[in-house]
């Protein structure tokens, strides 16, 4: 073997070598490396009350709610498996609303409710001007009502 | 491919590639940015602060797609030692930076009104700063050295190693929850209405040739210098 083919060998090995490595391990450390917890990754493996974590989803169509207080809301975070209550107090970020994503950093209270200190508003993949919105949210809503049949 | 590794017959191709791919990516980039910044239409959420994909995006693309073309370059520089192989790598890995670091900034100015944060520390984030990061450590490694090839090997060696950090960036937003969306295109198509993704293909082109034409000039120039090098260093042997 000429020295060129061993060099060729031992650098492609150690390449894909390195990139099977990477492939297998880093999939594996998911909740080690994830940013935050899913509702259903709480209800597996639930976390102490009071422990710092952040918490992110979907908020749930319909459970924003405001406080009387005027500053506090309450609303639940869904991954469409399992959903938790969240309060918080302060500003949202301009992009929170319901049914768009969100990640809040806090921690669970031991009632089940989760008391948010930050909210970050989640953007998803989807990107288009206000018209086509509107006609796809209309399209969904006819849909909807198509699916539905109407109560006898 | 291996024809094509000959400085001399590179530098005849190279010539007059270079103008072509700078200018004309030039003008793609203007009028793709033109259509973007100005044309297209606002996001139905984030408003006019979508813009930012006419820049932010292209850089991510190129960022990776430059450390490929370094990775090969390692590779060949490593594997057949060729000169021109050592080239590219000093001519990329400058240009990777900057649109790595461009790549960063951007996002991290669209962060500040979509999330309601400059930064977090998540799996896209995180992995974008350490490709910056490779970059950077590949740049120093290179200039290591008072021999240009023994510095050039030692950078190959870490550029190699680097290209795993390459599909982490592309599957973290798979494999781990993180603040970052998913991709918006995929092979099975884009989440991207038409009106927001033609621009966005267009200034992608548009630097992508810009790129193409500053490494080559770059190369060109390298390749000056190593012989201007090589010529003082005969002169010297011989006076």
């Amino acid at each position: 073997m000429k020295p060129k083919h061993q060099r060729l060998l031992l650098a492609g090995a150690a390449v894909a070598a390195l990139v099977v490595a990477a492939l297998l391990a880093m999939p594996a450390m998911r909740e080690g490396a994830s940013y935050f917890y899913a509702p259903a990754d709480l209800a597996e493996a639930p976390v102490t009350p009071g422990q710092a974590i952040r918490l992110g989803g979907l908020v749930e169509e319909g459970s924003v709610e405001r406080q009387p207080d005027g500053v506090s809301i309450s609303f639940r975070v869904t991954d469409r498996l399992e959903s938790v209550p969240v309060r918080y107090a302060g500003l949202v970020p301009d992009l929170f609303r319901e049914g768009q994503g969100v990640i809040a950093d806090g921690r669970m209270q031991a009632d089940g409710t989760f008391a948010a200190d930050t909210l970050l508003a989640k953007h998803d993949e989807n990107y288009m001007p206000p018209e086509v919105a509107d006609a796809v949210a209309k399209a969904e809503a006819k849909a909807k009502a198509r699916a539905v049949p109407p109560a006898p | 491919m291996h024809r094509y590794a000959n400085p001399a017959r590179f530098l005849r191709i190279a010539k007059p590639l270079t103008g072509w791919t700078f200018w004309s990516g030039l003008l793609i980039l203007c009028a793709g940015l033109y259509w973007g910044l100005f044309r297209a239409p606002a996001d139905y959420l984030q408003g006019e602060s979508v813009r930012m994909l006419y820049v932010h995006v292209p850089m991510a693309w190129l960022a990776m797609g430059g450390y490929l073309g370094l990775g090969i370059a390692a590779f060949s520089a490593l594997v057949w030692k060729h000169p021109l192989a050592e080239v590219a790598l000093q001519a990329l890995a400058p240009v990777g930076a900057t649109f790595a670091a461009l790549c960063l900034i951007t996002g991290s100015l669209w962060g500040r009104p979509t999330w309601g944060t400059y930064w977090v520390w998540d799996g896209r984030l995180t992995s974008v700063l350490v490709l910056f990061f490779l970059y950077l450590g590949i740049i120093v490694l290179m200039h290591a050295h008072d021999e240009p090839s023994r510095g050039a090997k030692m950078a190959s060696v870490l550029a190699l190693v680097g290209l795993v950090n390459l599909p982490i960036i592309k599957f973290s937003v798979e494999w781990w929850n993180t603040l970052h969306q998913p991709a918006s295109i995929t092979v099975t198509g884009s989440s991207i209405d038409g009106s927001m993704l033609w621009p966005l293909l267009t200034s992608a082109s548009g630097f992508l040739l810009l790129m193409a034409g500053i490494v080559l000039m770059r190369m060109r120039t390298i390749i000056a210098l190593r012989k201007r090098a090589a010529r003082a260093a005969r002169m010297a042997a011989s006076a």
